[in-house]
Formats: structure tokens, C-alpha cells, sequence
């Protein structure tokens, strides 16, 4: 039975964003429904050419920035989308204030989206907050 | 078919070599083996239990000087 998992990243941290897309990535290539909603400060790193670095929180961002073999975190949620039909969903909010659209993010994410319309969409789903 | 195809994810942390993994094996066909070598010692736990998860096949697991070989052929 697939499970729905909703993700919600909101930090544009480093650790965050990576842990978040461990996640994902997992959890969609073993057959579990996952959508994640990207708002706040997690948003601007899907811009299109926007720096791949994301600040680190404290010494594990470092450390994972400076290790060769840690698969990024944008792979990941892009890994998540192609190899298990993820849904990278941005918030509409947050490109509003960015003064940005759909047009703007990086390929892999979906149609803007409306927090009533995601919590609508997740409402049967785990939800987890980064 | 029966082809057994050598995936190096030696070097690569949690989940690059489940990742590698997952990829090789959507090109391969039904029957096919893939080998996959990690020194990620996480992988010799999570690539089973993906295994079992989504009904692949572990043939063998081992460790050899410090490297896993994780054989995994594809059932479906």
C-alpha cells in the first residue's frame, strides 16, 4: 500500500533542504506518493540559475559541502520527480513576493500552488515540515 | 537477459548509491543482474530493504576489503 508523504520546506538551509530531499528521493523511488511544497526561504534556491550552495546551519552543512560524494540536494528532488513521479510543487505565495512565475524555477517543479489547495490535496498524507 | 552490469558507487554517500542503483535498474530488463559496490555501509542495510520493498531480488551481499557487492536482479 503507498503511502502519501507531503514535505514541506520552508528553511533554505543546507542541512535542511538536504535531508529533505533524502527523503523524497527515497521515499518516491520506493513507491510512495510524495508531493513537497517549496515556500519562505527554501523557494529562491529553485530559481532557475541560482547558486547550487545553500548556507550552512552549523558544522554538518560544512562538513557536507566539503565532502566530494554527497549527491546535492536539487538532484535529489529532481531524482525524486523523474525516477518517482514526485510532485516539486512551489508556493504561490512565495513567488508572488518574489515577483517571479512558474517560467522562472528550475524544470522539474510543477504548477504554482496555493497552501489551501495543497493542505486540500495532502490532507490524508504525512506531513513533514523542514 | 542474465547480463550482470557493474555499478561503482564507491565514494558516494546515503542515498547516492541507492540512487545509482534505482537508475541502472529502470534500463535493465526483467532478468538481468546488477552488481553494486558501495563503501557507504548504510547501502548494505537500505538497498535490501528497497529490494524487498518494491520486489526485486537479492541474489548475495558481501563485504570485500572494505567495499559492498550487492547483487540485485530485476523481477519485474
Amino acid at each position: 500500500m503507498p503511502r502519501k508523504l507531503s514535505i514541506i520546506c520552508v528553511s533554505g538551509s543546507h542541512e535542511r533542504l538536504q535531508m529533505a530531499g533524502m527523503i523524497a528521493s527515497v521515499a518516491a523511488a520506493s513507491g510512495d506518493e510524495v508531493s513537497v511544497f517549496f515556500s519562505m526561504n527554501a523557494l529562491p534556491h529553485f530559481v532557475k540559475d541560482a547558486s547550487a550552495d545553500a548556507p550552512a546551519e552549523g558544522k554538518f552543512g560544512e562538513l557536507m559541502a566539503n565532502s566530494a560524494g554527497v549527491p546535492p540536494f536539487r538532484q535529489l528532488f529532481r531524482f525524486a520527480a523523474e525516477m518517482g513521479d514526485a510532485r516539486l510543487l512551489p508556493c504561490s505565495m512565495a513567488l508572488d513576493l518574489l515577483g517571479l512565475d512558474e517560467g522562472d524555477l528550475e524544470p522539474e517543479l510543477a504548477a504554482a500552488t496555493g497552501l489551501t489547495a495543497f493542505l486540500a490535496e495532502t490532507a490524508d498524507a504525512q506531513i513533514l515540515t523542514f | 537477459m542474465n547480463e550482470v552490469k557493474t555499478i561503482d558507487a564507491r565514494n558516494t554517500f546515503c542515498p547516492g548509491p541507492l540512487m545509482e542503483l534505482i537508475t541502472y535498474m529502470r534500463q535493465a530488463e526483467v532478468g538481468d543482474t546488477l552488481e553494486l559496490l558501495s563503501t557507504d555501509a548504510g547501502t548494505a542495510n537500505d538497498v535490501p530493504e528497497w529490494v524487498k520493498k518494491v520486489g526485486h531480488e537479492l541474489i548475495s551481499s558481501e563485504q570485500v576489503e572494505g567495499v559492498w557487492h550487492l547483487k540485485v536482479r530485476k523481477a519485474k
